[in-house]
C-alpha cells in the first residue's frame, strides 16, 4: 500500500531524494554510537523552503521529526526515535558568503566542517572548532551538538563561534537567531539553540566566526614514564597562566597503537605523552612553550620534542587525530566516553577509569583533551564476546558515576543526546530539569522536534510525557 | 576550596526573599539600569548575595555570589594574575553585568560576556533555586540555559550565584594612539586587545609578551597613551564591523567588533517577527506573571 506521507514529501521534493525502502532506512538507523533507532522515512531538502515542506508533511501526517548532518555523532541524538521523519542536511552543502572583513561566513548546514576551514584558508583564516571527525562532520551537526575539539582549549568551542542561524521551527516557520552585529536584540537565542541536539528545530544557515591562522605555532611532544607526572604538567601549565592553543593526553595504550598505525615517531614505552600546542605572536610562543617544556621537566619528562616545520607537527597531530584509526586494528569495536572533570582531579579520576575497566575486564585507552578537563575513556571489545556489551554497558555507568562525583559533568562535548538523557538527573534536580523542558517547550510546544532526546521523560514539573519507544542500546 | 554549607545557606536565603509573589526586581550596583526599560515603581527590591565561594586558580574558574562587585572579584583573582572577562563599571556586580549582557571595550580580545559564564544558579519565578549549565570549562549537558540567561535583565531568573571562566593577566598591556587607520590595524594585527576609533583618532590596547606588543606597537607607529578615551553614555548601537566605515557625527566605535557609543540615545535593534514570538514564548514559561523585573524588557 503507498504511504501517503512519502508520497507526499516525494512530490515536495523529488522521488530521488526521498528514500523509504528498508534498506536505505538501516542506513539512517544508528549515528555513530551504538543505540539504534528507526527511521519511516528519510529525505534530502536542498533549501530552506523544501525543509519547512519536510516539516509540515510530517506534522501533517502526525509524525515527528528528526535532524541529522553526517551521523558522526556518539550519543544518539540522530538516531531516529518514534518512527519519524529523517531530515538529512548534507545536501545543503553551499558556502554561501565569505566576508573577509568581518571575518564572517555564512554556509548552509551540510558543510563539512574541514571543507569550510580549507575554503577560507587562503585568506588566512581557519573555522576554529576542530572535532576529530573534522573531515566528515557537517557545520549544521556541529551547531546541533555544540562540538568541541583540540583547539577549542584557547578558541572555544561552537557557540563562541556562531552568531547567527535561521532556523526551521518544528511549526514550520522560519526564525532568524542572533545576528552578525556585535549585540543583537532580544534573549540570546542563537545561545540557546546550539549544543540543542535537533530539539528546537533544523538550522538552515549558518553565519561563523571565521579565525585568523596564528602568525607563530609552536607544537611540543612530552613524554612521561607516569601518567601522574603527565597530568601534574596540564595542571602546572594552566597555573603557569599559560592557555595552551591545545592540550591533549594519550596514555601508554593508545600511544602504542597509534605508532604502530602512523610511525609518527610517538615513544612506545611512555606511559603517557602530551600534545601540546601554543600558538600567537612569536615572542609570546617561544616564552609559553619554553614554560611547557619547564613545568614538563619539574613532573619527570623523559624527553621533550619540538615539531621542526609544518610536516612534523602535521605528523604529530596527524597520530593524534588517528587515534581511532588506530584502534581498528585492535578489536572491531569500540565506546567512546566523554565527560568533563574539574583539571585538578584528572589523576584521581584517570586511576579511577582504569580501576573500573581492569575490574570489568575490559581493554581501556584514553586519549583525551586534558586541558579542559575532557575525559575520553575509550573500551575497545569485540561484541560477538558473549555477555561483553553489559560490561561495557556497567563499566560505562560507573565512569560517568566517578566523573560527576569528581564535581564533573556527563559530556563535554558529544552532548546527551539519547546516551546520556537518563543520567541527566545525576547532575541537575528537578528544578533544573524543568527549567530546560520549559526552553524546549518555547521552541516545539508540541515535542515533535527530534522527541526523547536529551531531556529524561517527566523532566517538565506536572507534565507527562511519552515513554521513549523503538530504541535499544 | 571551600565554600558549600555557608553559601547554600546564603543562596536559600536570597531565594526565600524573592520568594513566589508579587514583583520583584534584582539591584546591583545600578551602572546599567536604565536598559530595557525602568523597572515598575512600587517593585520590591532585592540584592544577591556576595563573596568568593569557591577559587581553585590552577583550574582557572571561580565561583562567586552574583552580587559580588567586578572590581573585588577582580581585586581577588589578581593576586593570581588571573581576571573575568567582564566590564569593571564604577560599582558593577558580577550579576548585573552578566544580566546586562554587555560587554567592555576588550571585547575585541577578550570575546563576549556571554562566553564567561559557565554556571549560574537563579532563583525562578517560582522562587526556586535553578542550576544551570557546570563548574567546568567544557560542557554540553543540556540544554544551554546560561546563554539564554546572559542579557535577560533578570526578566527570566534572579542570579544568585555564578560560575565564571577566568583568564590570565597579560604580561604587559599597554594603550596607544594616533590618527591611523582602524580597519587597517584590524587586519594587520594579531589579535588587538582592543581597537576604538572616534572618526579621527585611533586607541589601540595591545597586551602580551612585551616584544610582541613592542613589535606591534612598531608596526602601528603610534606613541603610547595612558589609556582610552572617554565613552559617550548616551547611547549604544550594535552594527556589523564593516559598517562602521560609514558612520558620521560624534561617536567612539568598538572597531572589529561592531559596538558604537554616542552622545545620543539610540532606537532599539530590530527583531524578525519570528524571533519576537520566541522571546514572547520564552518569557511566558519563565515568568508567567511577569514579576521579575517587571518594566524591563529585551526588546525595548
Amino acid at each position: 500500500m503507498p504511504d501517503a506521507l512519502v508520497a507526499d514529501l516525494r512530490a515536495a521534493l523529488a522521488p530521488e531524494r526521498v528514500l523509504a525502502e528498508p534498506l536505505e532506512l538501516t542506513l539512517y538507523a544508528r549515528d555513530a554510537g551504538i543505540i539504534e533507532g528507526h527511521a519511516h522515512v528519510v529525505c534530502f531538502p536542498l533549501t530552506t523552503g523544501e525543509v519547512q515542506a519536510c516539516v509540515r508533511i510530517a506534522r501533517a501526517h502526525g509524525r515527528p521529526f528528526t535532524p541529522r548532518g553526517s551521523g558522526t555523532g556518539l550519543a544518539g541524538g540522530a538516531v531516529p526515535v518514534e518512527d519519524p521523519v529523517v531530515i538529512v542536511t548534507t545536501k545543503m552543502d553551499r558556502i554561501l558568503e565569505v566576508d573577509e572583513e568581518d571575518r564572517v561566513a555564512w554556509v548552509e548546514p551540510g558543510v563539512l566542517n574541514l571543507d569550510l576551514t580549507h575554503s577560507v584558508a587562503h585568506l588566512g583564516l581557519h573555522y576554529a572548532p576542530d572535532p576529530s571527525s573534522q573531515q566528515s562532520c557537517t557545520v549544521g551537526g556541529n551547531v546541533a551538538t555544540n562540538s568541541g575539539g583540540p583547539h577549542c582549549l584557547l578558541y572555544g568551542v561552537t557557540s563562541a563561534h556562531v552568531l547567527a542561524i535561521e532556523v526551521v521551527l518544528a511549526d514550520g516557520s522560519v526564525a532568524l537567531l542572533g545576528g552578525v552585529d556585535a549585540e543583537p536584540a532580544g534573549y540570546d537565542l542563537r545561545g540557546a539553540f546550539v549544543g540543542s541536539e535537533g530539539t528546537m528545530g533544523i538550522a538552515t544557515r549558518i553565519a561563523v566566526r571565521l579565525t585568523p591562522t596564528p602568525p607563530a605555532v609552536r607544537t611540543l611532544l612530552l613524554d612521561f614514564l607516569s601518567v601522574e607526572g603527565a597530568a601534574a604538567t596540564v595542571t602546572g601549565i594552566i597555573a603557569a597562566g599559560i592557555v595552551p592553543a591545545a592540550l591533549e593526553m594519550m596514555d601508554a595504550e593508545i600511544t602504542r597503537a597509534v605508532e604502530d598505525f602512523v610511525h609518527a615517531g610517538f615513544p612506545r614505552d611512555a606511559a603517557a605523552v602530551l600534545l601540546v600546542e601554543v600558538d600567537g605572536l612569536p615572542a609570546g610562543v617561544e616564552a609559553a612553550a619554553q614554560v611547557v617544556a619547564d613545568v614538563g621537566r619539574v613532573h619527570g619528562a623523559r624527553s621533550t620534542r619540538v615539531a621542526a616545520d609544518e610536516a612534523e607537527r602535521a605528523l604529530l597531530w596527524k597520530g593524534r587525530k588517528s587515534a581511532f584509526g588506530a584502534i581498528a586494528r585492535i578489536a572491531p569495536n569500540y565506546y567512546l566516553h566523554d565527560a568533563v572533570v574539574p583539571r585538578t582531579r584528572l589523576v584521581e579520576v584517570l586511576s579511577r577509569v582504569y580501576e573500573i575497566a581492569a575490574r570489568h575486564r575490559l581493554v581501556m585507552m584514553n586519549v583525551f583533551h586534558a586541558g579542559d578537563g575532557n575525559l575520553h575513556p575509550l573500551i575497545v571489545f569485540d561484541r560477538r564476546e558473549n555477555g561483553v556489551m553489559e560490561r561495557v554497558t556497567a563499566a560505562g555507568e560507573e565512569i560517568i558515576t566517578a566523573c560527576v562525583e569528581a564535581g564533573g559533568v556527563l559530556s563535554g562535548e558529544h552532548g546527551i543526546g539519547l546516551e546520556k538523557r537518563d543520567y541527566m538527573p545525576l547532575i541537575f534536580g528537578e528544578a533544573d530539569l524543568d527549567a530546560q523542558a520549559r526552553l524546549r517547550h518555547a521552541f516545539d510546544p508540541d515535542g515533535v522536534a527530534n522527541p526523547t532526546k536529551v531531556l529524561p521523560a517527566g523532566s517538565r514539573c506536572g507534565d507527562l510525557q511519552r515513554v521513549p519507544e523503538g530504541a535499544w542500546i | 576550596m571551600s565554600g558549600g554549607a555557608i553559601n547554600d545557606g546564603a543562596l536559600a536565603t536570597f531565594a526565600e526573599e524573592v520568594g513566589a509573589d508579587g514583583p520583584v526586581a534584582c539591584v546591583g550596583g545600578r551602572t546599567q539600569w536604565s536598559v530595557g526599560g525602568a523597572v515598575e515603581a512600587g517593585t520590591r527590591e532585592v540584592r544577591a548575595p556576595a563573596g568568593i565561594a569557591e577559587y581553585e586558580p590552577a583550574e582557572m574558574v571561580v565561583r562567586c555570589g552574583a552580587g559580588t562587585t567586578v572590581a573585588d572579584l577582580d581585586a581577588a583573582l589578581g593576586e593570581k594574575s588571573q581576571c573575568v572577562a567582564l566590564p569593571a563599571w564604577d560599582g558593577a556586580t558580577v550579576g548585573g553585568v552578566l544580566a546586562v549582557g554587555r560587554s567592555g571595550i576588550r571585547r575585541l580580545g577578550y570575546g563576549p560576556v556571554r562566553d564567561t559564564l559557565l554556571e549560574a544558579r537563579y532563583v525562578s519565578a517560582e522562587g526556586r533555586l535553578v542550576k544551570a549549565g557546570g563548574p567546568v570549562v567544557k560542557n554540553v549537558s543540556g540544554f544551554d540555559l546560561c546563554r539564554l540567561l546572559v542579557g535577560s535583565l533578570g526578566t527570566l531568573g534572579l542570579l544568585a550565584q555564578v560560575v565564571l571562566r577566568c583568564r590570565p593577566v597579560p604580561a604587559v598591556s599597554r594603550w596607544f594612539a594616533g590618527e591611523l587607520d582602524p580597519f587597517e590595524l584590524r587586519l594587520r594585527l594579531h589579535r588587538p586587545t582592543s581597537i576604538l576609533w572616534d572618526g579621527t583618532t585611533t586607541w589601540l590596547l595591545l597586551e602580551g609578551h612585551p616584544d610582541d606588543v613592542a613589535a606591534q606597537a612598531a608596526f602601528a607607529r603610534a606613541p603610547e597613551v595612558d589609556g582610552p578615551p572617554p565613552l559617550p553614555t548616551g547611547g549604544r548601537r550594535s552594527v556589523r564591523p564593516s559598517e562602521l566605515r560609514a558612520l558620521t557625527g560624534r561617536f567612539v566605535a568598538e572597531v572589529g567588533v561592531g559596538i558604537v557609543h554616542t552622545a545620543e540615545a539610540q532606537p532599539p535593534a530590530a527583531l524578525s517577527p519570528g524571533a519576537v514570538e520566541l522571546n514572547r514564548r520564552i518569557k511566558h514559561e519563565f515568568d508567567p506573571s511577569g514579576r521579575l523585573n517587571p518594566g524591563r524588557s529585551v526588546l525595548a
